[in-house]
């Protein structure tokens, strides 16, 4: 048992719970704050795992951008409690099973199978500066160009998308 | 050698009118009436100057038969016969006879048939007419000219079609001229009768070709006596036989009914076939036959029997009959029964010299009687004419044939009267006019050979006189009885030349077998073995003028003296009631018939159609059985049980299964994005698995 | 005593979360709280492509997360921008209304 042992367990229940509470709870906003804990947690992971480039953006995209952008329209549309459902009774019971036996196969695939012997250690000091963030980005714009050129395309194309499906037809009430 | 040059002439006989006919048919559509009727007469008269040629080269030569080979016929085993013409005396008589009266009945018909108002300038009818007419006279030469039995037979059954065709001649008319079946019934009935006849024929042809092995004149004769020695009845059966055939094609009893339904047909018909040349081919064929009857004398008794009976019993009908043909028809059945009684006797010659001049005769008194008919009609259409203002039509029918509706046409028809008169004294057999020589030649034959006859022919004759001369009362003297008879008028000169033809001819006709000269029987015996030339009798000659007399008396005391007004009954049905009746109505021989034999035929051939074919084979056999097994079949079986139940269970199965297993699926469709969701999920899974498994 | 984790803890994690997040999908009837689930579900993967890219000691794992967290957020813009037609039409988020694409 050590430090680093302890703390993914910590943050392992933190994201999980935080998830579960996603899965349950009625009212939107709530949702939307679990769900931000959880990014949060799993920066923490990216830390641990050594890529602290990838944390902050982490916590930066989905945490900042993507999750205000949430509340936003959250607040928009109103979270109205929506009433029991009338159909796909099955559903529910269904989605249980299904998701259970999809772990049952994960777990099976991952400590039956898999013999992974790999340990990851804690990242060393070294990793935190800006070598590694160099390198990443040296990568990312000689091997990685193309993606990345057509990545920013996507972007253009989203945010055009989306200011054109909102805008709002002549007479249109909205 | 120019006697057989002449003889290789006589096919012609048959093909000049064949010829006539064909350029009517084929060309007649060109031609007018004139042309028609000139082609035809051309052919037979043409016909007649090569029946003069062969008798001159009989006459100039030895007189003896030849055989004209033509073509062969028939070779089959044991049967040979050939088409071969035989020329000698009894042939080129016969063949005088058609042709001479028949061209100058085609003169006749040329005018007639245009005249009759039946007519109605229908120039195909009159063409039909003339194509029959010649078709006739070649199936006469046919007859005839034959060498065989077989040759015979088959002009015997063309005169029979050619008889047939003509009596039918306005088909769809009654002799009235109203729309009927009775003219066409009338030529059926010919030709069923004569078909009775035929089959007599046919057994006796049967017959000889079973013992004679030959059917030609010359090989049956040779044997005659050979086979009636080893088996008379042979003989004895195929001349009963022939009689048959005798009695149905010389109208004598039982088989004489046709003939006066025959009257159906046009006057130059009934002149031509049913007096003077069709009806004498049963004497013909007695007379051919001579060989063979002299050898049974019970079969000449029999036929004697019959043509004895015959004459008298049409002779009492006769009296009796009102329209003018029906006494003509009945007094030629009286006369063919004296022909037939002569050649049954084996006075071959009277019978033959008869036939002549009765040919002469009678064919004068029906052309002559045509020649009233179509004043009368003349009469009744001037009238019909004359009072448009309907006052006096007040029959809807009116029958030009009927004597009581005539009366007075001496003065209206003097050429007809005269003719005519000449016509009735010569059948009456008056001296001399030439039916006093054949019929006492006849009288004197039966005196010696066969008395009974001789009484049945000599009543007969007194009853012939007296039916003709009613006629010439009833029809030429006293006031006409009807407003057509009045106005009647003479016919023009293409009618009353060859009836003034026929007249001098009636007149010298004897002075073919004048008592001492026999003329005939010499041209005859060289033909027929046997015969021998006939005494003039006195006694006979005398008794039969007397009561020849006597029958002209006693019709004018009843007819003449005062003439039948309009609507007066007969006399003679006052005087004798009841027999009267009897002749009126024929005896009831024909309803005798019909009740008989005819309705009886109808009856077993309606149950055959009605009960055997329509309800048991048609009905039964074929609905029930046949259609019906073959419906159930398709229907219930193939239908029903194997389309229906099998095989479209099998496919509307297949489709409802189909529908069924879509309607199922389509439900996994349900709009429901997380149901998608759920799917692919399920997808993964089972991939994993799947995967995690191999 | 070393400090490390083994890489089958990450993957563990990694599998919960998302086995979670499409649990979300399924059961949740609200667009906006199926969209978070597919980012939760998302973000595992990301977890997982960062293990692995430490494991194995490269930096591609690290260079595809960052794609995917480009892309994930261009999705949610046009996402939450369909969301909102969407209930200007309906009048309601309930996802299980829009079913007009039955069979």
């Amino acid at each position: 048992m050590n430090l680093t042992l302890i703390l993914f367990i910590v943050l392992a229940a933190v994201a999980v719970a935080s998830a579960a509470g996603l899965l349950v709870s009625r009212n939107t906003v709530y949702a939307a704050l679990f769900l931000v804990l959880n990014f949060a947690s799993v920066a923490v992971f990216y830390l641990l795992l050594g890529a602290p480039f990838i944390a902050l953006a982490q916590v930066t995209i989905y945490a900042g951008a993507i999750m205000v952008l949430f509340l936003f329209v959250i607040m928009l549309l109103g979270s109205e409690k929506l009433p029991r459902g009338q159909v796909l009774r099955w559903q529910r019971p269904m989605a249980i099973v299904l998701a259970a036996v999809l772990l049952a196969e994960a777990g099976f695939l991952l400590f039956q199978r898999l013999h992974l012997t790999v340990s990851l250690a804690n990242p060393e000091a070294s990793v935190n500066t800006t070598e590694t963030l160099r390198t990443l980005g040296m990568t990312l714009f000689n091997q990685y160009l193309l993606p990345f050129e057509v990545t920013s395309v996507l972007l253009l194309v989203a945010m055009v998308g989306v200011i054109v499906l909102t805008k709002k037809e002549k007479g249109e009430q909205g | 050698m120019e006697s057989s040059g002449l003889f290789s002439l006589v096919p012609l006989i048959v093909f000049l009118p064949v010829a006539g006919l064909l350029i009517n048919i084929i060309f007649g559509g060109w031609m007018n009436e004139k042309t028609i009727g000139a082609v035809a007469s051309a052919a037979s008269g043409l016909a007649f100057v090569v029946a003069v040629l062969l008798g001159v080269a009989l006459w100039t030569g030895s007189g003896e038969a030849v055989v004209v080979p033509f073509a062969d016929w028939i070779h089959i085993g044991d049967l040979n016969v050939a088409w071969n013409f035989r020329v000698d005396t009894l042939s080129v008589l016969m063949m005088l006879v058609v042709s001479g009266v028949g061209t100058l009945i085609h003169i006749y018909a040329i005018g007639y048939m245009h005249e009759d108002v039946r007519f109605k300038n229908d120039i195909g009818r009159y063409r039909r007419f003339f194509v029959f007419l010649n078709l006739f006279i070649a199936m006469m030469m046919i007859l005839v000219s034959g060498d065989s039995y077989l040759m015979l037979f088959v002009g015997w059954e063309g005169v029979g079609l050619c008889s047939f065709l003509l009596i039918g001649f306005w088909y769809e008319m009654d002799t009235l001229g109203r729309p009927s079946f009775a003219n066409s019934n009338a030529a059926r009935k010919a030709f069923i009768v004569n078909r009775i006849g035929d089959f007599g024929f046919l057994i006796a042809g049967f017959t000889m070709f079973w013992w004679f092995k030959d059917l030609s004149f010359a090989g049956v004769f040779t044997q005659a006596e050979h086979i009636a020695s080893i088996a008379p009845g042979v003989i004895l059966f195929i001349t009963l036989f022939l009689l048959v055939g005798v009695a149905g094609k010389s109208a004598q009893l039982p088989l004489y009914v046709w003939l006066p339904d025959a009257m159906a047909g046009p006057a130059p018909v009934s002149a031509l076939i049913h007096a003077a040349t069709m009806v004498t081919a049963g004497v013909y064929l007695v007379a051919r036959s001579a060989p063979l009857y002299t050898l049974v004398p019970q079969a000449q008794t029999t036929v004697a029997l019959v043509g004895g009976i015959t004459a008298l019993f049409a002779a009492t009908i006769a009296v009796g009959q009102y329209d003018i043909k029906k006494v003509l028809a009945y007094s030629t059945i009286s006369q063919l029964g004296f022909m037939v009684a002569a050649v049954g006797m084996g006075a071959f010659v009277a019978g033959m010299f008869h036939l002549v001049t009765h040919a002469f005769f009678k064919a004068l008194l029906f052309l002559s009687a045509g020649s009233v008919i179509l004043g009368l009609e003349r009469g009744h259409h001037h009238l019909a004419h004359q009072d448009e203002h309907g006052s006096s039509s007040h029959e809807d029918v009116f029958d030009p044939g009927d004597m009581r509706n005539m009366g007075g046409l001496r003065k209206q028809m003097p050429v007809t009267f005269w003719v005519y008169l000449i016509g009735a004294l010569a059948l009456a057999g008056i001296f001399p006019l030439a039916g006093f020589w054949s019929k006492d030649e006849i009288l004197a034959d039966a005196f010696h050979k066969f008395p009974t006859v001789y009484w049945l022919l000599t009543v007969a004759a007194f009853l012939t006189a007296f039916y003709m001369g009613r006629q010439v009362w009833m029809v030429f003297f006293g006031k006409p009885r009807h407003a057509a008879a009045a106005h009647a008028e003479e016919s023009p000169k293409v009618i009353t030349v060859p009836l003034m033809i026929l007249a001098a001819l009636a007149v010298l006709g004897g002075a073919l077998n004048l008592p001492g000269v026999h003329s005939l029987t010499l041209w005859l015996e060289h033909t027929i073995a046997g015969v021998e030339a006939g005494e003039f009798n006195f006694l006979v000659a005398g008794l039969s003028t007397v009561l020849a007399l006597t029958a002209i008396a006693l019709s004018w005391v009843l007819y003449g003296r005062q003439p039948l007004v309009e609507g007066q009954k007969d006399p003679l049905k006052k005087l004798l009631g009841p027999i009267f009746t009897v002749f009126e109505r024929k005896y009831w021989v024909d309803e005798a018939y019909w009740a008989v034999f005819v309705n009886r035929y109808v009856d077993i051939a309606r149950f055959l159609a009605d009960v055997i074919d329509g309800r048991f084979w048609h009905d039964f056999v074929h609905e029930k059985v046949i259609a019906g097994t073959y419906n159930w079949l398709s229907r219930t079986v193939l239908d029903l049980r194997v389309d229906q139940q099998f095989i479209d269970a099998i496919a509307n199965g297949l489709g409802g299964l189909t529908k069924r297993i879509s309607s199922g699926l389509r439900r996994l469709q349900n709009g429901f994005v997380r149901s998608y969701a759920l799917a692919v999920l399920a997808g993964v899974v089972v991939i994993l698995g799947y995967l995690i498994l191999k | 005593m070393a400090h490390t984790i083994p890489l089958s803890y990450y993957l563990a994690i990694s599998a919960v979360l998302f086995a979670m997040g499409a649990l979300g999908v399924l059961i949740r009837r609200n667009p906006l709280i199926i969209f978070m689930s597919i980012e939760l579900m998302l973000n595992a993967a990301n977890l997982a492509f960062v293990a692995f890219a430490r494991s194995f000691g490269v930096l591609t794992g690290q260079i595809f997360v960052f794609f995917v967290m480009t892309v994930s957020a261009a999705e949610v813009a046009v996402g939450l921008a369909l969301i909102i037609i969407i209930f200007r039409n309906k009048h309601s988020i309930d996802v299980d209304l829009m079913n007009s694409l039955k069979g």
